[in-house]
């Protein structure tokens, strides 16, 4: 292993944690919004999350790169109070945060579906009030769902390629993350080997996450059940 | 603490107007399944938000659509036991009990009870430590009733708690039930299409048919005028004797004394027998001869005749009881108000109070 290569796994484990951190709260807001909720353009809102599932990944990166550049109507704004995108490994995260969160949503939201609403009027007559009901009813039986949407996030993330190379490019260090790594390694010569240590190390964290979410999610079934 | 209803509500081709008034103690909600008994409660509750009406508990309006006045659910301290327990699966018998009591830690007033004299009085000291989906159904019910006392609610609201229990499960929870009646100190709205369960657990009943209040009043003068297909009718009475050669006790009650199998109360404990009309013969002359223990004494009050079949309600040393003959038989024995006459109770359900 090179160190450029290294620092691409760190900068990969990092925009992933980040992204998936903090597109969460966000995450199950909207999965609440979208499972629970009754209000005008809910369809719309549907739509808008699921839109960067179905959009090619590169029109994806453009349109951040229209909105969150250093030209464009939210980034420039963003800049006013030291938030800068573009061309930086939080811009990295912000398209892993947008490509991921399709994923997230969706798995939450049938989490929370599945949440006896029965459970949750239950709670109400007993005094609590609708957040008190989420914090103590809805979140922690729809748990295994969240955890299982934090973990897609977090896969979509180490391997979005198409909107990260977009917005902010691939600068080493700064925004090439494994799958950009990988990509310019097939394009030199001899950057064979290279390409191969990077896939088994982007093979590995992927199963390591997966595992790692199964058995998180275990025990928290398991808790719940227990006797 | 009283409850008053008065509302108005259409669901679909279903149109519910309803207006009591329930006093202290435990009213029954009595009537057919689909006669508007879960949807009243729901509105109580704050669950369903009514087209129409008002409800009021103890001077505070819940809801008035006139001056558009919604208390929602979780303020308006209304204990609600469901027909399905609703127990928390992710928590442990103890934390769902605890869950109401923690919201209502800053109120004042209401049921009175704290957390040791609550599960003593509803025997749940070795579930405490259990989750939900380990215990029993009359287990589950137990705790669903202890943790809507503990939120210190202002009045008690049970859907059908027995409906989904056995007959021994159900015969494990009524005791808890009477207790609660009696030391709760709030009033308690209990939804039933079940007459012995009225009959033993009810103070007053309210009979409900098709969206519309029928009958308001005291147990023993709705309950034989409820629609259940076999009426009958309800005698207090208490403890008189045992007989332990044959395993027999003696009640004492207006009508005149009950012989029943022997019943694990003690003596002068009161007792609330309930009578089915279908069980009561009548007889011109004492009868002799015959296995029926229990006879009674009294004159024919009034007669109700419906086709092939007729109602008598005998007025018992002022006790009302209640029998179903046929027509012929009336016309046969020359029935008509006034007439003294022997009834034959053929069998009596007999419930502790």
């Amino acid at each position: 292993m090179t160190p450029e290569e290294w620092t691409a796994v760190r900068l990969s484990l990092l925009v992933a944690v980040t992204a998936t951190a903090a597109s969460l709260p966000l995450g199950v807001a909207v999965a609440w919004l979208l499972a629970r909720g009754r209000f005008w353009g809910k369809s719309l809102l549907d739509v808008v999350v699921h839109l960067p599932l179905i959009m090619p990944p590169v029109v994806t990166g453009y349109l951040l790169l229209v909105l969150f550049g250093r030209r464009g109507p939210i980034g420039e704004v963003l800049e006013q109070v030291g938030i800068v995108f573009s061309f930086r490994w939080t811009g990295a995260a912000l398209a892993c945060a947008v490509m991921g969160f399709p994923l997230m949503v969706r798995a939450i939201r049938l989490s929370i579906e599945a949440v006896d609403t029965k459970l949750e009027s239950a709670a109400g007559t007993l005094g609590a009030a609708p957040l008190w009901v989420f914090a103590t009813v809805t979140l922690p039986l729809c748990l295994p769902g969240v955890i299982a949407g934090a973990i897609l996030c977090f896969a979509k993330s180490m391997g979005e390629f198409g909107a990260t190379i977009t917005f902010v490019s691939n600068i080493p260090g700064e925004t090439q993350t494994l799958p950009s790594a990988i990509y310019t390694l097939t394009q030199i010569p001899g950057g064979d080997a290279g390409a191969l240590r990077l896939t088994l190390i982007s093979v590995a964290i992927s199963m390591v996450a997966l595992l790692g979410s199964e058995l998180l999610a275990r025990r928290v079934g398991a808790r719940r059940v227990a006797t | 603490m009283s409850l008053a209803v008065d509302i108005g509500h259409r669901q679909g081709d279903f149109q519910l107007d309803a207006r009591f008034e329930a006093p202290p103690g435990l009213t029954a909600l009595f009537g057919r399944s689909g006669s508007g008994k879960s949807t009243l409660v729901n509105i109580v509750a704050g669950l369903i938000r009514p087209q129409r009406g008002k409800v009021v508990v103890d001077g505070q309006t819940l809801v008035d659509t006139e001056t558009r006045a919604f208390v929602p659910a979780h303020r308006r301290r209304v204990g609600y036991v469901f027909q399905d327990s609703r127990l928390f699966p992710h928590f442990s018998v103890r934390q769902n009990l605890l869950y109401g009591r923690w919201f209502a830690r800053a109120a004042t007033g209401g049921a009175s009870g704290d957390f040791a004299s609550v599960v003593e009085l509803l025997g749940l000291a070795p579930l405490l430590e259990r989750h939900p989906d380990s215990l029993s159904g009359g287990e589950k019910q137990r705790v669903a009733i202890g943790r809507a006392l503990l939120a210190r609610p202002r009045l008690i609201l049970m859907d059908e708690p027995l409906a989904s229990l056995d007959e021994a499960r159900r015969a494990e929870i009524m005791p808890y039930l009477e207790r609660l009646r009696d030391r709760a100190g709030v009033p308690i709205l209990y939804v039933s299409h079940s007459v012995p369960e009225v009959a033993r657990l009810a103070t007053t009943v309210v009979i409900l048919g098709d969206g519309k209040v029928t009958a308001v009043g005291p147990v023993a003068d709705i309950l034989p005028l409820a629609e259940a297909g076999d009426g009958g009718s309800v005698l207090d009475a208490v403890v008189a004797r045992h007989d332990e050669a044959f395993q027999l006790s003696v009640l004492a009650s207006a009508a005149g004394e009950l012989t029943v199998p022997r019943l694990a109360a003690e003596i002068g404990a009161p007792v609330r027998a309930y009578i089915r009309s279908r069980d009561v013969m009548l007889s011109l002359r004492p009868p002799e001869d015959i296995s029926a223990l229990n006879v009674l004494s009294g004159t024919v009050a009034t007669i109700a005749s419906n086709g092939a079949q007729a109602d008598i309600r005998l007025d018992c040393n002022g006790a009302a009881v209640l029998a179903r003959i046929t027509t012929k038989s009336v016309e046969r024995l020359g029935l008509a108000p006034g007439k003294p006459l022997y009834a034959v109770v053929k069998s009596v359900s007999f419930e502790r109070t």
